[in-house]
């Protein structure tokens, strides 16, 4: 298990580590003697931090040292200390680091209390998805082991944790200094205090392995054919599967059941869990490949080309709007471009960058937006964390990882008969891609009766046609007069009828055809799922908000639905008796009141045209 | 399950994974294959990897020097697992008369083992090897990375490597230049016999004791020296391993033959 120790500069970090060495008799021998008799000579007194500071200087004479890995073993388990803090880079070291650690250990001085960069450190294990934390309240001894001020760190601290979404695991009063509860409870003076010590604390920890019990994600590493199989080759990340269990491949929604689970020597085992690198052949012959995700269909993964994440870089030219990178999400690579960076705290210093900031630079973290070229599929990373974790790479190097959390889930529909095969064409959508100059994409107009969707939407098309591109409208009145006459404007009539929408749409784009869809679509859960729907062609799905505030509408008014909402005639009309809920990210914002139609359409021509060119052109 | 096994799971687990992430990331990749005991789970790891079918070749340095136990288990495991073996001489070298006869071991090994395997490099243009070297074996192996970029003279620039972390490995791939996979970083030496125990994986007979001596890591017979042991079991093995804290190298000559002497072999391109 890899631990990182954090907390502010002379809190005790060195020293709590120098004695967790020592107690688990980690050091090379005599090495404690050694530094003793090495103090005595210079007339200091000893402390447990030089045992950090004589392998760190043994490093700068000879590479074969590596401060940044140090280890130790307790009797239940082995642990790796991710960097030496005191260490110059020891913010850089502790991102890149931090990402693999498993769990954290922040020390806070019980005379000083929880300072500015306890509170930072805090946020950025918060950012990094470390949820698996202590908090030793260290030099106890300079309190007199007061009881009242461990409990008042512990419920001031605690509750900041709270908030960053980190439940500490434990407060453990010490001190590294006399060695009181880092091993044993030895200080008298503390018999008070009944909970773990810092090393059983952190023995605690339950292991990252247990993740047997989450929902299923077994990415595909590769397909082998073996005489006349395939195997589907991969790690489980999370949960369990098992021989005839019904797996949904993302994205692109394929469904098939598992014929065996593949393992050499064979074994006659029946499932497999989270940890293991298997194989698995499947019952129903379909087309997967590398980077294709199996779930179950009940607890699937989300499916996304836009993507939030907390980014952290390394890169030596800064991250900036506008730049194309590799997304490397388990074994999915895809090309994505930034859309936007904010809240950008500088990891060396942990100064928050003044706002506006477009870029992040090396050992920055920020808030960054992603769109994607082709669908990904992830998870929030608390949910599961390998699904909810990535890197940003150039052909050559990683440049920064980000940590993906507030993705909408919505609800997959499960195919309901047994007997629907999937049928696989030859001609594929990048075929078609080819032949007509341009991809197939879903753009999905949202907003309120009379902001302009409709306007704007036939403009739109008629401006893609002259370009010689295939395009169509799908209006929501004409939808509703044919496919959906069935359908009312309750919450779940209005839920099926953009259902029926998405799925229409995904089929017309997967035809190669721009489809353009004008309708209110008020939920936010809805419009996601329109997306996920629509990544499962392949297609590009861009969301389009037809922003005007309500008093515009109602005054434009073309269909007279307000006028006869306001007189009760009409119940459930959106923005008066109904809600929207507005897009927080669409790719594309107009503002109707403050241009005209002609102007939005420019400028969604614009910004589109280069997301329906093909690669490379 | 015990503690024990589920820490043989991860490091099976884990190394497998980076055997499929090269056999994915690599046109042309070897494996260098000593038939020591680490080279022996690499093999068992790729049989487990790749379902019984190792798809890429082995490559067998033959400095000449070796122990006649070790060429006839080589051609049992060929016809065993049915794996293809590439056997490399430096005869040129040794045409030049370079030999343990005449020269000093750091030469020697040089010439017989990282000139041979260069020559094969530049012969069958591979872009990735796979080693089995482990952190736990010498201190300069401390630092490496699971992938590691080598330059087109087999250099480790160990002081500007890129990051690797969940999962993802950085891959470049230069004309020239070729990427060491290294899957059993993670394992110590104890690990790899527990394992050959667990999964009954064969192993030379050299490693286990006769007359009160074996050998512990197996290299050049003129340079290798067996240790004191009366261990004729894996379990006894391991039982001595727990006890001794003297290094597993300390019977290959080449390392002890002047100061820093593996860290120059290894910045020359020694494994």
């Amino acid at each position: 298990m890899k631990i990182v120790f954090v907390g502010h500069v002379d809190h005790g970090k060195s020293t709590l580590i120098g004695r967790v060495l020592e107690e688990t008799g980690s050091l090379p021998e005599g090495k404690i003697e050694a530094l003793r008799a090495a103090c005595k000579a210079e007339d200091r007194q000893f402390e447990y931090a030089f045992v950090l500071d004589a392998l760190a200087e043994e490093q700068q004479q000879n590479v074969t040292i590596d401060t940044t890995q140090i280890h130790f073993r307790t009797a239940k388990r082995s642990y790796t200390i991710i960097d030496a803090p005191g260490h110059e880079e020891f913010l850089k070291n502790m991102i890149t680091g931090a990402a693999s650690a498993d769990a954290a250990v922040m020390v806070i001085a019980a005379d000083e209390g929880a300072r500015e960069q306890s509170r930072r450190h805090g946020k950025l294990l918060s950012l990094l998805g470390i949820r698996k934390v202590i908090v030793a309240v260290n030099k106890m001894d300079l309190v007199n082991y007061s009881e009242s001020a461990f409990r008042r760190i512990r419920a001031e601290y605690g509750a900041f944790l709270e908030q960053l979404g980190i439940n500490a695991r434990s407060f453990v009063p010490v001190s590294a200094r006399t060695g009181a509860n880092v091993a044993k409870n030895t200080e008298p003076a503390m018999r008070w205090f009944h909970g773990p010590t810092v090393l059983h604390a952190i023995d605690e920890f339950e292991p990252p392995e247990t993740v047997a019990h989450q929902p299923l994600r077994f990415p595909v590493q590769d397909v082998y054919r073996m005489e006349n199989r395939r195997v589907l080759a991969g790690r489980i990340e999370s949960g369990t599967l098992r021989v005839g269990d019904q797996l949904l491949f993302s994205p692109h929604h394929k469904t098939a059941r598992v014929a065996t689970i593949e393992r050499w020597p064979a074994s006659s085992e029946e499932s497999a869990s989270a940890g293991e690198s298997i194989g698995i052949t499947l019952r129903d012959h379909i087309f997967i490949e590398r980077g294709h995700v199996a779930s179950h269909e009940a607890d699937a993964p989300i499916e996304s080309n836009r993507v939030h994440a907390h980014v952290f870089w390394i890169g030596t030219e800064p991250l900036r709007v506008g730049e194309r990178y590799r997304l490397k999400l388990v074994t999915q690579n895809v090309e994505c471009e930034v859309v936007s960076v904010g809240n950008v705290i500088d990891a060396a210093t942990l100064d928050a960058e003044p706002a506006g900031h477009a870029e992040l630079r090396a050992n920055e973290v920020g808030e960054v937006t992603l769109q994607t070229r082709a669908p990904l599929v992830l998870d929030n990373h608390e949910r599961v964390p390998a699904l909810g974790r990535f890197v940003l790479a150039d052909a050559n190097n990683l440049l920064g990882g980000g940590v993906i959390s507030g993705a909408l889930y919505t609800a997959s529909n499960a195919v309901k008969s047994d007997n629907i095969f999937w049928s696989e064409s030859e001609i594929t959508a990048e075929r078609r891609a080819r032949r007509n100059q341009h991809r197939g994409a879903v753009i999905w107009l949202t907003g309120l009766s009379g902001a302009g969707k409709s306007t704007i939407a036939r403009a739109l098309e008629k401006e893609l046609f002259q370009l010689s591109m295939h395009t169509y409208v799908l209006d929501g009145d004409n939808l509703r007069h044919g496919l959906n006459a069935n359908l009312g404007f309750a919450p779940d009539d209005r839920a099926e009828n953009i259902r029926r929408v998405s799925e229409v749409a995904k089929l017309m784009a997967d035809a190669g055809i721009v489809v353009i869809t004008s309708f209110i679509s008020p939920y936010r859960n809805d419009r996601a799922r329109a997306r996920a729907i629509a990544l499962q062609s392949g297609a590009e799905f861009v969301e389009i908000f037809v922003e005007a505030p309500l008093a515009v509408c109602e005054q434009r008014d073309p269909k007279g639905l307000y006028q006869k909402a306001r007189a009760g005639k009409l119940k459930g009309l959106t923005g008066i008796d109904a809600p929207y809920e507005a897009p927080e990210d669409p790719e594309i914002l107009v503002r109707t009141h403050e241009q005209t139609a002609a102007e939005s359409v420019d400028q969604i021509l614009s910004q589109l045209l280069p997301r329906l060119r093909l690669s490379g052109s | 399950m015990t503690q024990r096994h589920s820490n043989l799971d991860a490091l099976e687990n884990n190394s497998v994974f980076i055997l499929r992430e090269a056999h994915h990331a690599f046109r042309n990749m070897a494996m260098p294959w000593s038939m020591g005991k680490d080279s022996n789970v690499l093999l068992w790891l790729s049989l487990k990897a790749f379902f019984g079918k190792v798809p890429y070749p082995l490559l067998h340095i033959d400095t000449t020097y070796e122990f006649p136990e070790m060429l006839e288990f080589r051609e049992w495991a060929i016809k065993q697992y049915g794996i293809n073996v590439i056997v490399k001489v430096n005869t040129e070298a040794r045409a030049r008369g370079i030999g343990y006869e005449t020269h000093d071991p750091v030469t020697v090994t040089h010439e017989l083992k990282t000139v041979a395997l260069k020559q094969a490099i530049a012969q069958h243009k591979w872009d990735a090897l796979i080693t089995g070297i482990r952190r736990d074996e010498d201190p300069t192996r401390a630092k490496e990375r699971y992938f590691s970029p080598r330059d087109a003279d087999s250099e480790w620039h160990y002081k500007h490597q890129p990051p690797q972390f969940w999962a993802q490995f950085a891959i470049k791939n230069a004309p020239g230049e070729h990427v060491r996979v290294q899957p059993l970083l993670d394992w110590t030496e104890v690990d790899i016999w527990r394992y050959i125990q667990r999964e009954q994986i064969p192993i030379p007979q050299l490693y286990f004791a006769r007359g009160g001596k074996r050998y512990r890591s197996l290299g050049c017979r003129p340079i290798t020296h067996p240790v004191s042991s009366n261990a004729t079991t894996i379990e006894v093995i391991i039982a001595e391993l727990e006890a001794t804290r003297s290094s597993e190298r300390a019977g290959r000559a080449q390392d002890h033959y002047e100061p820093h002497a593996m860290q120059k072999l290894r910045a020359k391109g020694f494994m």
